[in-house]
Protein backbone atom coordinates (compact mmCIF):
# COMPACT_ATOMS: atom_id res chain seq x y z
CA UNK A 1 0.00 0.00 0.00
CA UNK A 2 1.44 3.40 -0.88
CA UNK A 3 1.22 6.40 1.47
CA UNK A 4 -1.86 7.80 -0.25
CA UNK A 5 -3.73 4.52 0.24
CA UNK A 6 -2.54 4.22 3.85
CA UNK A 7 -3.86 7.70 4.63
CA UNK A 8 -7.18 6.85 2.99
CA UNK A 9 -7.48 3.59 4.90
CA UNK A 10 -6.61 5.12 8.28
CA UNK A 11 -9.08 7.98 7.90
CA UNK A 12 -11.83 5.69 6.64
CA UNK A 13 -11.39 3.43 9.65
CA UNK A 14 -11.22 6.24 12.20
CA UNK A 15 -13.84 8.70 10.92
CA UNK A 16 -16.30 6.72 8.78
CA UNK A 17 -16.42 9.74 6.46
CA UNK A 18 -19.41 10.68 4.35
CA UNK A 19 -16.88 12.07 1.90
CA UNK A 20 -13.11 11.62 1.71
CA UNK A 21 -10.53 12.97 -0.73
CA UNK A 22 -6.83 12.26 -0.34
CA UNK A 23 -5.02 14.09 -3.12
CA UNK A 24 -1.30 13.78 -3.74
CA UNK A 25 -0.22 17.35 -4.49
CA UNK A 26 3.50 16.62 -4.45
CA UNK A 27 3.66 17.42 -8.15
CA UNK A 28 2.95 21.08 -7.26
CA UNK A 29 6.12 21.22 -5.15
CA UNK A 30 9.89 21.16 -5.31
CA UNK A 31 10.27 17.37 -4.97
CA UNK A 32 11.20 14.51 -7.32
CA UNK A 33 8.53 13.10 -9.63
CA UNK A 34 6.50 10.33 -8.01
CA UNK A 35 7.00 11.70 -4.46
CA UNK A 36 4.41 11.26 -1.74
CA UNK A 37 5.32 14.32 0.30
CA UNK A 38 2.46 16.81 -0.04
CA UNK A 39 -1.16 15.80 0.44
CA UNK A 40 -4.49 17.52 0.60
CA UNK A 41 -7.12 15.75 2.67
CA UNK A 42 -10.81 16.58 2.67
CA UNK A 43 -12.77 14.73 5.35
CA UNK A 44 -16.49 15.12 5.90
CA UNK A 45 -17.60 13.28 9.00
CA UNK A 46 -20.28 13.37 11.65
CA UNK A 47 -17.51 12.77 14.18
CA UNK A 48 -16.33 16.38 13.90
CA UNK A 49 -19.58 17.68 15.40
CA UNK A 50 -18.99 19.99 18.40
CA UNK A 51 -15.23 20.03 17.82
CA UNK A 52 -13.18 23.09 17.07
CA UNK A 53 -10.97 23.11 13.98
CA UNK A 54 -7.84 22.86 16.12
CA UNK A 55 -9.16 19.70 17.75
CA UNK A 56 -10.22 18.17 14.41
CA UNK A 57 -6.79 18.80 12.91
CA UNK A 58 -5.09 17.40 16.00
CA UNK A 59 -7.07 14.16 15.67
CA UNK A 60 -5.94 13.73 12.05
CA UNK A 61 -2.35 14.76 12.77
CA UNK A 62 -2.24 12.17 15.52
CA UNK A 63 -3.80 9.46 13.37
CA UNK A 64 -1.18 10.15 10.68
CA UNK A 65 1.74 10.80 13.02
CA UNK A 66 3.91 8.04 11.57
CA UNK A 67 3.33 9.33 8.03
CA UNK A 68 4.09 12.90 9.16
CA UNK A 69 7.29 11.89 10.86
CA UNK A 70 8.20 9.83 7.80
CA UNK A 71 7.98 11.14 4.26
CA UNK A 72 4.89 13.34 4.48
CA UNK A 73 5.99 16.94 4.66
CA UNK A 74 2.75 18.88 4.08
CA UNK A 75 -0.83 18.05 4.89
CA UNK A 76 -3.53 20.51 3.88
CA UNK A 77 -6.58 19.65 5.98
CA UNK A 78 -10.18 20.50 5.31
CA UNK A 79 -12.37 18.96 7.99
CA UNK A 80 -16.11 19.44 7.92
CA UNK A 81 -19.30 18.02 9.32
CA UNK A 82 -21.88 17.00 6.69
CA UNK A 83 -23.85 20.20 7.48
CA UNK A 84 -20.77 22.39 6.94
CA UNK A 85 -19.90 20.52 3.76
CA UNK A 86 -23.34 21.03 2.24
CA UNK A 87 -23.36 24.69 3.35
CA UNK A 88 -20.11 25.14 1.39
CA UNK A 89 -21.67 23.59 -1.67
CA UNK A 90 -19.61 20.41 -1.44
CA UNK A 91 -16.28 22.07 -2.20
CA UNK A 92 -12.95 22.45 -0.41
CA UNK A 93 -10.49 25.32 -1.10
CA UNK A 94 -7.64 24.93 -3.58
CA UNK A 95 -4.14 24.48 -2.14
CA UNK A 96 -1.54 27.19 -2.79
CA UNK A 97 1.29 26.87 -5.28
CA UNK A 98 4.77 26.12 -3.97
CA UNK A 99 7.11 29.08 -3.46
CA UNK A 100 10.33 27.13 -3.13
CA UNK A 101 10.34 26.19 0.56
CA UNK A 102 13.72 25.29 2.00
CA UNK A 103 14.97 24.61 -1.52
CA UNK A 104 14.08 28.04 -2.91
CA UNK A 105 16.28 28.82 -5.87
CA UNK A 106 17.18 25.18 -6.45
CA UNK A 107 15.77 22.98 -9.14
CA UNK A 108 13.90 19.88 -8.00
CA UNK A 109 15.96 16.71 -8.14
CA UNK A 110 14.68 14.36 -10.81
CA UNK B 1 18.53 29.38 26.66
CA UNK B 2 16.89 26.10 25.76
CA UNK B 3 15.08 26.32 22.44
CA UNK B 4 11.69 25.37 23.90
CA UNK B 5 12.08 28.15 26.49
CA UNK B 6 13.01 30.53 23.69
CA UNK B 7 9.80 29.64 21.81
CA UNK B 8 7.76 29.96 25.00
CA UNK B 9 9.17 33.42 25.58
CA UNK B 10 8.41 34.43 21.99
CA UNK B 11 4.76 33.37 22.12
CA UNK B 12 4.22 34.81 25.59
CA UNK B 13 5.90 38.16 25.09
CA UNK B 14 4.27 38.88 21.71
CA UNK B 15 0.49 38.99 21.30
CA UNK B 16 0.63 37.53 17.78
CA UNK B 17 3.43 35.32 16.43
CA UNK B 18 3.50 33.56 13.08
CA UNK B 19 6.15 30.89 12.58
CA UNK B 20 6.56 30.69 8.83
CA UNK B 21 8.85 29.77 5.97
CA UNK B 22 10.28 33.05 4.71
CA UNK B 23 8.92 36.46 5.71
CA UNK B 24 5.50 38.07 5.15
CA UNK B 25 7.08 40.14 2.34
CA UNK B 26 9.02 37.21 0.87
CA UNK B 27 7.28 34.00 1.86
CA UNK B 28 8.98 30.81 0.71
CA UNK B 29 6.01 28.48 0.97
CA UNK B 30 2.47 28.87 -0.36
CA UNK B 31 0.92 27.84 2.95
CA UNK B 32 3.00 30.38 4.90
CA UNK B 33 2.15 33.03 2.30
CA UNK B 34 -1.57 32.45 2.78
CA UNK B 35 -1.41 32.58 6.56
CA UNK B 36 0.70 35.77 6.50
CA UNK B 37 -1.64 37.40 4.02
CA UNK B 38 -4.71 36.61 6.16
CA UNK B 39 -2.95 38.14 9.17
CA UNK B 40 -1.80 41.24 7.29
CA UNK B 41 -5.39 41.74 6.19
CA UNK B 42 -6.39 42.15 9.86
CA UNK B 43 -4.49 45.44 9.95
CA UNK B 44 -2.51 44.97 13.16
CA UNK B 45 1.22 44.53 13.57
CA UNK B 46 2.31 41.00 14.25
CA UNK B 47 5.58 39.23 14.99
CA UNK B 48 6.93 36.49 12.82
CA UNK B 49 9.79 34.01 12.93
CA UNK B 50 11.31 32.77 9.70
CA UNK B 51 11.88 29.11 10.56
CA UNK B 52 14.14 28.62 7.54
CA UNK B 53 16.55 31.12 9.09
CA UNK B 54 16.53 29.44 12.52
CA UNK B 55 17.24 25.71 12.17
CA UNK B 56 16.89 25.13 15.91
CA UNK B 57 13.35 26.46 15.93
CA UNK B 58 12.56 24.67 12.64
CA UNK B 59 13.63 21.43 14.27
CA UNK B 60 11.90 21.88 17.62
CA UNK B 61 8.73 23.92 17.07
CA UNK B 62 6.65 20.82 16.17
CA UNK B 63 7.33 19.50 19.70
CA UNK B 64 6.37 22.75 21.40
CA UNK B 65 2.61 22.47 20.94
CA UNK B 66 2.57 19.00 19.39
CA UNK B 67 1.78 20.35 15.93
CA UNK B 68 3.74 18.74 13.11
CA UNK B 69 3.65 21.32 10.30
CA UNK B 70 4.39 24.95 9.37
CA UNK B 71 3.15 27.65 9.47
CA UNK B 72 1.94 27.90 13.07
CA UNK B 73 0.00 30.88 14.40
CA UNK B 74 0.01 31.79 18.10
CA UNK B 75 -2.30 34.42 19.55
CA UNK B 76 -1.96 35.43 23.23
CA UNK B 77 0.36 32.48 23.84
CA UNK B 78 -2.04 29.87 22.44
CA UNK B 79 -1.70 27.85 19.26
CA UNK B 80 -4.47 28.86 16.86
CA UNK B 81 -3.48 26.43 14.11
CA UNK B 82 -1.79 26.22 10.75
CA UNK B 83 -2.57 27.71 7.35
CA UNK B 84 -5.95 26.06 6.79
CA UNK B 85 -7.33 27.07 10.20
CA UNK B 86 -5.97 30.62 9.92
CA UNK B 87 -7.52 31.05 6.49
CA UNK B 88 -10.86 29.60 7.60
CA UNK B 89 -10.99 31.87 10.66
CA UNK B 90 -10.20 34.81 8.40
CA UNK B 91 -12.95 33.90 5.95
CA UNK B 92 -15.45 33.56 8.81
CA UNK B 93 -14.45 37.00 10.18
CA UNK B 94 -13.18 35.54 13.47
CA UNK B 95 -9.46 36.13 12.94
CA UNK B 96 -9.89 39.89 12.78
CA UNK B 97 -11.55 39.95 16.21
CA UNK B 98 -9.00 37.57 17.75
CA UNK B 99 -6.14 39.73 16.50
CA UNK B 100 -7.71 43.01 17.68
CA UNK B 101 -8.49 41.53 21.11
CA UNK B 102 -4.96 40.18 21.50
CA UNK B 103 -3.39 43.51 20.62
CA UNK B 104 -5.78 45.41 22.93
CA UNK B 105 -5.12 42.93 25.75
CA UNK B 106 -1.34 43.25 25.33
CA UNK B 107 -1.56 47.00 25.87
CA UNK B 108 -2.61 46.20 29.41
CA UNK B 109 -5.48 47.36 31.59
CA UNK B 110 -6.02 51.07 31.90
CA UNK B 111 -4.82 51.77 28.41
CA UNK B 112 -7.34 52.59 25.79
CA UNK B 113 -7.22 50.38 22.73
CA UNK B 114 -7.55 52.33 19.49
Amino acid sequence: MNTQQTIQQKIRDAFAPLHLEVINESGMHNVPAGSESHFKVVVVSERFGNQRLLQRHRMINELLSSELSGGVHALALHTMTPEEWFAKGGKAPESPQCMGGSKAGQKPAS
Amino acid sequence: MDVLDRIKEQVESNPIVLYMKGTPQFPQCGFSARAASALMDCGEEFSYVNVLADPEIFENLPKFANWPTFPQLYISGELVGGCDITVELHAAGDLHKMVKDAVAGAKGPGQQAE
